[in-house]
């Protein structure tokens, strides 16, 4: 594993506000890393000083072994973004819109052509290629600006918000792309405020509140970890005093009763086994139950509990 | 903070002036000016084909004549070009800048390895190549016209003449090009900066010639008893009037396309005595005539520039 991108003490000010305010950062070759947060955490702001589109007030950032402040047409030469509501030159074409970021990144015209075919191709955009950009969808356009990153072969992609304001299935869509690219050693780095969804496709990630970086982590340890290595299992369950039933069963850390019948169990093991025998065995009657992972909304909730979101934001 | 920073400036420069000039052929706005500029100029030469031929004189620089002659209700070529070449450059350029904010794709070209440098100055080149085509394609149209309804070549000393008009024209379009840009780095909004162009446009061709006096009566005011009192008023008058680029635009079309005109400015009688009233200066010495007004046209048009420049450079990418 080599480090692709390295950030130390990064802090950016505008007036008296630091919009990041001191960030370490680390993201390896091939991985997935998530930038999760709310709106206005400092994510994007993180995003630009590591393109070298602003300048830090103070701080080292290191990609791809280069300073971008000092070379950032080396850097952006080796990364591709995506920028928050990416937008393309209307009354230009799909593939006349890559055409001209592929003249900018200094391709000549017979290599770009047969990137941009098979860039299409990949984004499945092949069909509207020669069609205006202003007709798009949102997906499709989002779909355009990875073929973009495909285009410029690029070895880190920041994608800000790549997912907000899609549809699930175009999300859903735009997500098995990036992972397919994942797949073949295309660094990701990806900001998003929907913690569910980056889940399912960030390897680690960094929680951002405030302009800092809270927690870093692998998405299973940190909710594993936040949550106590709790395992939280849902009962459902009728003629049975859970209270009297569980008492003494190993593991077992906490009981709350939930709505109606249901009650929630906090272990730090999947007790599940143990305590459906122990109900039935008491002579109640089991309707359901079920262990709930523990989500990064959770591990965001519980970590930053308590801030003042309009603070943060 | 930095002190250096590799990689040239100029990297994608060529790409983004030819993609912009590309846009502006293509844009339905620029079609619009262009058939009123030429609609009008056209008409004015036509205008000024008839009265050249129905006052058929003795006259060296009849070819500069279609320039110059207005025929009621008409304007001349030259007023028609004054007005509405600011149009032209204002219609290319006001929202160079915050079109790209506002289209949200300034973030995504400014990530592609080039400095931001080589995007505003690759607008202002692609704008001004835009300008040169129309304003050469216009001269060759005006001149041709001229060829073939009054039957005769221009001379050599007229081309050089119209070339010279050519280049002044060229240079007082860049300086509105200069304007618009400036405004569309310092305005966020596409509407705002082109109003505010166009109020600049209007305080300078329309009501900058009837205030210079006004502000020079103020300043500078008559002494009925010192006649130099009026020379003096006149003095200010003309300094005020020409912040105006119209005017040293005026100024310099006067000097090239009228080759007996001899001074921009006052002259006394006995700086006159022993000239030969009515008779042409040579090319060169017109050009040395009107050094100062183009010279102060391209100096206003790098300070435009320069503003643009810094507003740009200090702007966050950041929509």
């Amino acid at each position: 594993m080599t480090t692709v991108i390295e950030a130390r003490g990064l802090i950016k000010r505008y007036g008296h506000f630091a919009a990041v305010d001191g960030i370490d950062l680390t993201v390896e070759k091939g991985e997935v890393f998530g930038l999760l947060g709310p709106n206005g955490s400092g994510k994007t702001t993180t995003i630009l000083l590591l393109l070298g589109l602003t300048e830090p007030t103070a701080g080292s950032i290191s990609v791809l072994g280069l300073d971008p402040l000092r070379r950032p047409l080396a850097v952006k030469r080796r990364i591709g973004y995506l920028p928050d509501q990416i937008g393309f030159y209307d009354h230009l074409t799909a593939w006349e819109n890559l055409a001209y970021t592929a003249r900018l990144a200094g391709l000549i015209s017979k290599e770009a052509d047969g990137r941009i075919t098979g860039a299409l191709g990949r984004v499945r955009l092949e069909e509207v290629a020669n069609r205006r950009v202003a007709t798009f969808s949102r997906g499709m356009r989002q779909r355009l600006g990875l073929a973009e990153v495909l285009v410029k072969k690029a070895e880190i992609a920041i994608l800000d918000e790549p997912t907000s304001g899609l549809d699930p299935q175009s999300a859903q869509e735009l997500l098995d792309l990036i992972r397919e690219l994942a797949g073949e050693g295309v660094t990701f780095v990806l900001s998003s405020h929907q913690l569910a969804m980056m889940q399912t496709i960030c390897g680690r990630v960094g929680l951002f509140r405030r302009g800092q970086v809270g927690l870093v982590g692998r998405v299973e340890d940190l909710t594993a970890n936040v949550l106590g290595g709790t395992f939280r299992i849902e009962v459902e369950t009728e003629n049975a005093d859970l209270v009297k039933v569980l008492a003494g069963v190993r593991h077992v850390s906490g009981l709350t009763p939930l709505q109606g019948r249901r009650w929630r169990i906090d272990a730090d093991a999947d007790v599940r086994a143990d305590v459906a025998h122990r109900i039935v065995g008491a002579g109640g009657a089991l309707h359901s139950i079920t262990m709930r992972q523990a989500t990064l909304d959770e591990v965001y909730v519980r970590f930053f509990e308590g801030e003042n979101h309009d603070v943060a934001a | 903070m930095t002190s250096r920073r590799e990689g040239s400036p100029f990297a994608g420069l060529s790409t983004i002036a030819l993609k912009e000039a590309a846009d502006h052929m293509n844009s339905i706005r620029i079609h619009l000016v262009m058939v009123l500029v030429l609609l009008t100029a056209i008409g004015s030469v036509y205008a000024a084909i008839g009265q050249i031929k129905a006052t058929v004189g003795e006259d060296q620089f009849l070819f500069l004549r279609l320039f110059t002659t207005a025929q009621q209700p008409l304007p001349s070529f030259v007023f028609f070009l004054g007005f509405l070449v600011p149009l032209v450059a204002i219609a290319l350029g006001f929202d160079a800048i915050n079109g790209e904010y506002n289209r949200r794709t300034l973030s995504r070209v400014l990530s592609q390895p080039i400095y931001r440098d080589a995007l505003l100055t690759g607008k202002f080149l692609g704008g001004l190549l835009v300008i040169a085509i129309c304003l050469l394609a216009l001269w060759l149209l005006v001149t041709g016209l001229g060829m073939l309804l009054l039957g005769l070549p221009p001379s050599g000393e007229e081309i050089a003449r119209g070339l010279a008009f050519l280049f002044a024209s060229f240079v007082y379009a860049g300086v509105w090009l200069a304007v618009a840009l400036a405004f569309s780095t310092i305005v966020k909004s596409p509407a705002t900066s082109a109003l505010c162009a166009l109020t600049a446009w209007l305080l300078f061709t329309v009501f900058w010639p009837m205030l210079a006096p006004l502000i020079a009566g103020a300043v500078a005011p008559i002494d009925p008893l010192d006649p130099m009192t009026a020379v003096h008023q006149i003095h200010v008058q003309q300094a005020i009037a020409r912040i105006s680029p119209n005017t040293l635009y005026g100024e310099t079309t006067l000097a090239l396309l009228n080759p007996a005109t001899r001074s921009l400015g006052l002259l006394f009688a006995d700086q006159l005595s022993g000239a030969l009233m009515g008779a042409p200066l040579p090319f060169s010495l017109s050009v040395v005539l009107i050094w100062p007004q183009l010279a102060g046209m391209i100096a206003a048009l790098l300070v435009l520039f320069t503003i643009a420049y810094v507003s740009f450079q200090r702007q966050e990418i950041r929509a």
